[in-house]
Parts: C-alpha cells; sequence; structure tokens
C-alpha cells in the first residue's frame, strides 16, 4: 500500500534541503520567466542552457561546484547573446547557433573527461537533469546569495522592464535605457536559468523558468496576479516532484527512484495543457486585427 | 529667447539628418504651439519617423537643433508624450488598460510602482479624457485597433506632456475608428493646451481639424495652413519636380511625378477611388 508521504519524508535532510533551495528557485525562476515570456525571449533562455551546461560540466572538472559553472556560463553566454544582439537581428542567427554549438561541444568533452577520469560519478545526470537531492551544504549559501540577486534585479527593474517589454520605442521616447535595462535583465535570466538547472538540470531549466508564467498568463489580465499564480505554480510544481521522486523509491519493487525532473517538467506541462482548456470550451474570442487596409499610396501613374 | 512666443512647444530649426550616407532630413525648420492640431504628412520614407526621432532626441541631427519649450537638452527632461508607429499589443502582456496608463506615470522610474490614491483619481480622469472607461479593465492585447489607440493615447498624455508625438496612429485602424481618434485628438489639443502633431501619409481625413500642416517630401519640409503649404508651387520646391494639386469634391489629391514611373499619388481617400 502506497501513501502519499512515504516513510521519512519530512525527517529527510536531503529532502527538506530541496524543499526549500527548489522554492527559493522556484520563486526566482517564475519572476525572472514572467518576463522571459512577455519578451518572447524564451529561446534565448533555452539557448543559455547551452553554454551553462558547459560551465556546470567544466566546473566539476576542475573540482568546483556545478552552480559556479552554470551562472558563470550563463553570463558569459547572456553576454554574447546581448553583444551580437541577437533579440534583433535575425541574420545573426547563424552565428548565435555556431557559438552555442561550440559550447555543446565543450560540455560534451568536459562531460566526457568527468565521467572518465573524474571523480564524480554521475556527472551527467548531475549536469543534464539536476541535482537537488544530493546537493552540498557548501552550495547553499550561493543559491540563497545567486536567488537573492536576481530577485534584487528583477525589483529594481520591475518598471522600465515592463514598459520595455510592452513597447521598446515607447520606453526609449520615456527616456528609459533600454540596452542597459536589457543587459540587467539578460544577467537576471541567466542567474535564473542556472539555479534552475541545479534543481532540474540544464536541458530542463527552460520549463521551471518559462512554464509556470506562461500558465499564469492564460489565467490573469493582471500584473501582480500573475506574478502570484506563477510563483505559487512554481513553488506547487517543485514540491509535488520532489514528493513523487522521493515516494518513486518505492514503487516497484527495485526500490529505484524516479528523477524529479521529470516530475517537476511533466506536472509544468500538463499544468499548462490544462490551463489551456478554459479557452478551448469558452471559444473566447483572440485579437482580431481590424479589417481595411488603408494604404492610402493607391496606385503610381504610368506617364 | 525673449523673441519666442510664449506659447511656442516645438521649434526645429534647420535641422540635417545624414543617415549611412544618405541625407534623410534637409533644413528642416518648424514651429508648434500649445492648443494646436498640426498634421506631418509624407509619403513612406519621406523622413516622418526619423523627424519625430530627431524630435524625441533619439537621433541626433547632422546640422541643426531643436527645441522643446525653448530648451535644448537631453531626451529625459523633455515633456513630449509619444504614440510609436504600429505599436501592436501583445496579447499575452498582463495588463490592464489602465495599467498600462499608470506605466505612463512613471514607467520610466526604477524600482516597484507604489499605489497611492491621487495615482489612481489620475488615470480615472485619462480613461475619461480618452473614452476608454467601458474597456479599463479589458486586458491590452484583447482591445481593437482603435481602442488600443485610445489607451496609448492616454498613456503618454498622463504625464501632461506639451507635446504630444503620433507616428502614423491612423495606419492600422477602419475609417471610422480613425475618424474618432482624429475628433478625439482634436479636443484634446484644445481642451488640454497640448500640440498634437501627428503623422499621417494621407491628409484628406486630417483637413478640417488641422491647425497647421508640416508636408514632407524629399526631406525638406514647408509649414504652414494647408492652404499655404498644399499647393502647386510649394510643394514643387519640395519635390523639386513639376506637382499637381487637385480639389476634388472637398478633398485634395496631389500627384507629385517626373516621368520615370515612379509618381506617386498622395493623399487619396480610399472611398474616393472606389466610389
Amino acid at each position: 500500500m502506497h501513501r502519499i508521504f512515504e516513510a521519512g519524508f519530512f525527517s529527510s535532510e536531503p529532502v527538506r534541503v530541496a524543499l526549500w533551495i527548489g522554492a527559493l528557485i522556484a520563486v526566482v525562476s517564475a519572476l525572472v520567466g514572467m518576463f522571459t515570456v512577455m519578451r518572447g525571449q524564451s529561446f534565448g533562455g533555452h539557448a543559455l542552457t547551452d553554454v551553462s551546461t558547459a560551465g556546470g560540466s567544466g566546473a566539476l572538472l576542475i573540482g568546483m561546484a556545478p552552480l559556479a559553472g552554470f551562472v558563470a556560463g550563463g553570463v558569459l553566454g547572456a553576454g554574447v547573446m546581448e553583444a551580437i544582439g541577437v533579440r534583433r537581428a535575425r541574420g545573426r542567427d547563424l552565428a548565435t547557433g555556431i557559438a552555442l554549438g561550440a559550447a555543446t561541444g565543450f560540455a560534451a568533452l568536459f562531460l566526457y573527461l568527468d565521467t572518465t577520469t573524474g571523480a564524480t560519478t554521475g556527472a551527467s545526470q548531475q549536469i543534464l537533469f539536476g541535482s537537488i537531492f544530493v546537493l552540498q551544504s557548501s552550495t547553499i549559501p550561493y543559491v540563497i546569495i545567486f536567488g537573492g540577486v536576481a530577485l534584487c534585479l528583477i525589483v529594481f527593474l520591475y518598471r522600465p522592464l515592463l514598459l520595455s517589454s510592452v513597447n521598446d520605442e515607447m520606453a526609449r521616447a520615456r527616456g528609459v535605457p533600454v540596452r542597459t535595462v536589457g543587459a540587467l535583465y539578460m544577467l537576471a535570466l541567466a542567474i535564473a536559468v542556472g539555479l534552475s538547472s541545479l534543481v532540474i538540470g540544464t536541458i530542463l531549466s527552460t520549463a521551471l523558468l518559462i512554464g509556470p508564467p506562461a500558465v499564469a498568463l492564460r489565467l490573469t489580465k493582471q500584473m501582480r496576479w500573475a506574478i502570484v499564480l506563477a510563483v505559487l505554480i512554481g513553488i506547487g510544481a517543485t514540491w509535488l516532484g520532489v514528493l513523487l521522486a522521493y515516494d518513486s523509491y518505492y514503487w516497484g519493487s527495485a526500490k529505484n527512484g524516479w528523477p524529479v525532473s521529470f516530475f517537476i517538467v511533466a506536472i509544468v506541462f500538463v499544468t499548462y495543457l490544462a490551463s489551456g482548456l478554459p479557452r478551448v470550451f469558452s471559444g473566447k474570442r483572440q485579437a482580431v486585427p481590424e479589417l481595411v487596409d488603408p494604404n492610402l499610396v493607391v496606385g503610381h501613374l504610368d506617364a | 529667447m525673449s523673441n519666442r512666443p510664449a506659447d511656442e512647444v516645438l521649434a526645429v530649426e534647420a535641422v540635417d539628418v545624414w543617415l549611412a550616407g544618405r541625407r534623410i532630413l534637409e533644413a528642416v525648420s518648424f514651429e508648434l504651439h500649445a492648443g494646436e492640431f498640426t498634421g506631418l504628412i509624407g509619403s513612406n520614407g519621406a523622413g516622418k519617423t526619423t523627424l519625430f526621432r530627431v524630435i524625441l532626441g533619439l537621433q541626433r541631427p547632422s546640422a541643426g537643433q531643436v527645441l522643446v519649450e525653448g530648451l535644448p537638452g537631453s531626451r529625459r527632461n523633455r515633456s513630449i508624450g509619444y504614440v510609436p508607429q504600429k505599436a501592436v499589443l501583445d496579447s499575452d502582456i498582463p495588463l490592464r488598460a489602465r495599467d498600462l496608463i499608470a506605466l505612463g506615470i512613471d514607467g520610466n522610474r526604477f524600482g516597484m510602482p507604489i499605489r497611492w490614491a491621487k495615482r489612481a483619481a489620475l488615470v480615472e480622469e485619462m480613461l475619461h479624457a480618452v473614452d476608454a472607461t467601458r474597456f479599463a479593465d479589458s486586458r491590452v492585447g484583447q482591445l481593437s485597433g482603435g481602442e488600443q489607440q485610445r489607451v496609448l493615447i492616454a498613456h503618454a498624455l498622463i504625464s501632461r506632456p506639451k507635446l504630444l508625438l503620433l507616428d502614423e496612429p491612423l495606419a492600422n485602424l477602419d475609417i471610422r475608428s480613425g475618424q474618432e481618434i482624429i475628433e478625439l485628438l482634436s479636443r484634446i489639443s484644445r481642451e488640454q493646451r497640448v500640440a498634437v502633431f501627428l503623422s499621417a501619409h494621407e491628409m484628406n481625413p486630417l483637413l478640417p481639424v488641422m491647425d497647421r500642416i508640416v508636408y514632407l517630401a524629399g526631406g525638406r519640409a514647408a509649414s504652414g495652413t494647408a492652404e499655404e503649404v498644399v499647393r502647386p508651387d510649394v510643394l514643387g520646391k519640395l519635390y523639386g519636380h513639376h506637382v499637381d494639386v487637385l480639389h476634388v469634391h472637398g478633398r485634395i489629391l496631389v500627384i507629385a511625378g517626373h516621368g520615370s514611373g515612379d509618381e506617386e499619388v498622395l493623399a487619396v481617400s480610399p472611398d474616393l477611388v472606389v466610389g
């Protein structure tokens, strides 16, 4: 017979750490991710994870905590993306793609070396799919510091970031230093990607970043409620994921638990699907562009 | 500066703009006055958006200067409201009409917004001013084009600017919504003593409300009342070749061409063509 809370859930130290650190990271991800979704930068966020993977696996190789590598890689990647302006010029897609491919190549090398020459077992699993249950206690203060920095950045940038997410030109006309705001936001995004890589791994980190905000944006029309909702969904998915991963040790006879990242991502995905249901059933109207195209230079005269 | 008229809000003085080796604006000069409605008329590529960027301080002129209320100065101290071209509000944006308008008060400041009673009252006042109370609590991305324009105008006006710039606000609107926006702006310019400066490539819808016109062609500008500016001799000088100005059923038709096949017909109303 299975129980909701299997024996030892609340008394287990790794579980307690996973719950609290997971919650903090879910809050950071939801807040930062809200703007990622609004700015249409979820691809940019995903691209950062490639560089984070290289950073995290490289950090392991030289005996450092993966978090340091995640964040360092993310910040480096964000800097490069800002410098070549991926958000605007479509033609630079190619440069970005090649640079990211190179980063992934390094990640492949580092992960190979981690597992063959290094002392770290399960490096690939840890980097790519997360390590919330095996956090080193020395990493925890850094999680709190990085999380605090990202939260402060978002609070500080809130209004100009919101305005420039609505419309760049409007913000610029009001004297908002749009590029600086965008660059500082990318820093917050790099940190958030690094932190959520710690929970569910680099490959899946954007799910925690953009999933909860995407659900929240479907359900409410007010910014503050969207933020509250995204935070709650993020924490809920993380906690439920931790619980199910813990319980999964008791499923079947093999006594092998399933990875927590699978559960979190699955919960986020199901929540996202469910949030679309009200719209499907009510057949709610979408904003339809108006009909007339008053292109008033109606023609050219041939002399 | 003492010889400037008291109600002069904007003075553009001999502005030249070169971009990538091309002269976009050439010796452009005109003034705008408080409470007046001025149309910036020109075809696509005539330099309308560039001129707006110069006024906003986002584009440095190669020569000449722009004075807002008699002052040069950086973009920050300028009291200009701005509605950009093709400002399409995404349906993902979790802002109601009233939230976006409130963002016009202090959206450029760092930190979180603080709620105070006066702020809500100000937003309410703007909602009335642009006749947007009906959809004040709808998400901006779900409003129609005309409704979005009203919200954007309120957003631009709530900081009480002396000058309101609108870049092609009628471009995505049907004729009736366009008329409503024009009437709204005309009323606002008179009641709030704002200088409204609106760009369009079609002047006819604006003729009933326009106090003055700034006509832009080939990077050069002519300004004055419509009667003073929209004449074959004045426009001919701007275009640098022969121009016909036809008056048809109370509308004005400008035919500018020099026989090479790239002539443009400006200011033709769609219903004129269809009818």
